[in-house]
């Protein structure tokens, strides 16, 4: 009982405590506790609006069919369209749930009971942890949905399972780093209509990338531009691991995809990770 | 009595605006301390400093002899916090939001349930089952709200504008709910803009304005500070208003010709009853009513302040229910 440490007056209240914190390892046993009952949180939402969750799912494969047959994105690449839209289309997901990250996060803050977590002995960076874990999850099932999706559209995966992985696991880290900048921006400009700002912005980034087409059919300064555009780098990588067809360039970005696919979402977490736990920390105070 | 509740000389600024300036503010441990004061005084703001909310720049606060600044943590597991604003999962149900709190406060999954139902029982609650708290009325969420902040028997209690917002039906609920908390040896720091709710519940009042204490007491003193007792004469003919006003004399008067209503302070009690009796008895003037009262806290914070303390309820909330 933290009482014994403490010369805290002894509370009329009395009875039920909340334990003090203890050791390293019963903090960090708090810390998981907390995140899992922040994650229920999440779930318990999703539980309680499974159309709202349907729809979430069935926009990027929506958008999926639409390049497909509508647009036709993908032509003139080499081998079959599909193949080259597809990976392009999961790293879009990926790169837009930004602003899903985004909207809850808004929505979130704009509660009273952030405050009653922010009153409560709850260890602080749980609800963002809840908020990451739920959003993660959201992730792989889409990326589950759409790869089913792109399979009955055509598209094939042509590589050995560990490239096949290692794809998904690049798509995943993208998520995650844009799941950080997504709940930065919140905190920073955590207004609906910044919201619906960043959910019109995304379009342009989104076309200024080889997502829908190879930048080689484009002009040389907005090949270069696409090129360096974090999403492209993640969509040509997860096109090799796949062992789809890349419109290949040539180019240095293009040639070190990889790596690049591994660096910019590592540099966007390296940045807005420490920035949002920061931020959250100090909320209005 | 050790003090609950310690605020010496705090200030808080937002940019320009000073929202306290120096407040100071001391609560017995087990009482119930309201604090009074208009809209924009500066009451939710040391409701949230001593709630460890937000940081103030300078004074000092202790709840429970703990440093609000220095050991936040421990403060956060003796206090329980009632908001201006619902504090709770509105796209939850009840039971979902207690026992989630309760497992944020470590009671462990089995302890977090129990306790949850427990609560919902107290607070009238237990009938809901998966109702969202979106679709509760807003007696029912404030219900709700307030027993997620008795989750852990909290040693200090802050209730902050509970009844703002609620007809009349709920804030007579949340009124039963705040009094059976009391004598279970919990502080509670009520604040709030009525002057019939201060008046109602607390054993001391501190009036602020401004981000300061103007006064503080028991209801009984501060009424006592504005200069005693009233006299209120309800005339049957209006036209005779002045005319018995002039009559009863004194300063202070207030005429009212709508009621047909004389104000008069009448500090020596009985011995100004039967003098205004007989002034108009003498002169054939009919009075309806008269009556000795003591002053109401909402003239006491006039004439601490010079202006009113309660906007006035809506005419909407009075008649409602
Ligand atoms: N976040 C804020 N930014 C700027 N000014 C604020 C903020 N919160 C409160 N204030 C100002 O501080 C003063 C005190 O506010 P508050 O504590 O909410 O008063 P009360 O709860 O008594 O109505 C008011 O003038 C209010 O406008
Ligand atoms: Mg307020």
């Amino acid at each position: 009982m933290s009482a014994a440490t403490t010369t805290a007056v002894p509370g009329p209240g009395g009875g039920e405590h909340v334990p003090g914190p203890g050791g390293v390892s019963s903090r960090l046993g708090w810390a998981l506790a907390d995140s899992w009952t922040m994650t229920r949180r999440e779930l318990a939402h999703w539980a309680r609006q499974p159309v709202a969750v349907l729809v979430n799912l069935a926009f990027p494969v929506m958008l999926l069919l639409m390049f497909t047959y509508l647009v036709g994105g993908g032509r003139g690449v080499d081998g079959d369209p599909t193949d080259f839209l597809v990976p392009g289309m999961l790293a879009l997901t990926m790169a837009f749930g930004l602003e899903a990250t985004m909207l809850a996060v808004t929505q979130d803050l704009g509660k009273g009971v952030i405050d009653r977590f922010r009153s409560m002995p709850m260890v602080p960076g749980a609800v963002l942890v809840g908020r990451s874990a739920a959003d993660m999850l959201q992730s792989v099932v889409s990326l589950a949905v759409m790869t089913g999706v792109g399979y009955a559209v055509g598209w094939r995966w042509r590589s050995g399972a560990a490239a096949a992985l290692g794809a998904v696991g690049l798509l995943l880290l993208l998520r995650f780093a844009m799941l950080w900048v997504g709940i930065h921006l919140a905190m920073v400009a955590g207004k609906p209509e910044m919201v619906a700002a960043v959910q019109i912005l995304v379009w342009p980034v989104g076309f200024l990338s080889n997502v829908f087409a190879t930048p080689a059919s484009m002009p040389g300064w907005l090949g270069a531009v696409v090129e360096w555009n974090p999403m492209s780098a993640t969509a040509t990588a997860v096109r090799e691991l796949f062992g789809n067809p890349g419109g290949a360039t040539g180019s240095w970005a293009a040639e070190h995809a990889q790596l690049l696919a591994v660096l910019w979402p590592v540099a966007l977490i390296a940045v807005f990770f420490p920035l949002a736990v920061r931020k959250f920390a100090a909320l209005s105070r | 009595m050790t003090e609950a509740i310690v605020m010496d000389g705090v200030h808080k600024r937002y940019g320009e605006k000073r929202a306290l300036d120096g407040l100071d503010l001391a609560v017995a441990g087990g009482t119930v301390h309201g604090v009074l004061g208009p809209n924009g005084a500066g009451k939710t703001t040391a409701v949230r400093i001593m709630s460890t909310l937000l940081r103030h720049d300078a004074g000092r606060v202790t709840v429970s002899g703990l440093d609000v600044r220095e050991r936040a943590g421990e403060v956060r597991r003796r206090i329980g916090l009632l908001g201006q604003h619902a504090a709770v999962d509105e796209q939850l149900g009840g039971r979902q939001n207690l026992e989630m709190f309760g497992r944020l406060y470590h009671l462990g999954a089995r302890r977090a349930g129990s306790r949850a139902d427990e609560l919902l029982e107290r607070f009238g609650l237990a009938d809901t089952g998966r109702k969202a708290v979106k679709q509760y009325s807003g007696g029912m969420r404030r219900r709700l709200d307030l027993a997620a902040s008795l989750i852990t028997d909290p040693d200090v209690l802050f209730l902050d504008e509970p009844t703002t917002g609620l007809d009349p039906r709920g804030r007579t609920e949340v009124w039963d709910a705040v009094r059976s908390l009391v004598g279970g040896g919990t502080t509670v720091l009520l604040t709030t803009q009525y002057l019939d709710e201060a008046d109602q519940l607390a054993d001391r009042i501190s009036l602020i304005d401004h981000g300061r204490a103007v006064a503080e007491g028991t209801p009984d003193e501060l009424k006592a500070r504005v200069g005693g007792d009233r006299i209120d004469v309800v005339l049957r003919d209006a036209a005779r208003l002045t005319e018995a006003a002039a009559l009863i004399g004194g300063e202070g008067l207030a005429l009212d010709p709508d009621r047909r209503l004389i104000g008069a302070p009448a500090p020596d009690r009985m011995a100004a009853l039967t003098r205004t009796v007989r002034v108009l008895a003498e002169a054939g003037i009919e009075a309806e009513d008269i009556a000795v009262r003591r002053p109401t806290l909402d003239e006491v914070f006039l004439s601490l302040t010079g202006r009113p303390a309660e906007e006035r309820r809506s005419e909407k909330a009075e008649v409602a229910a």
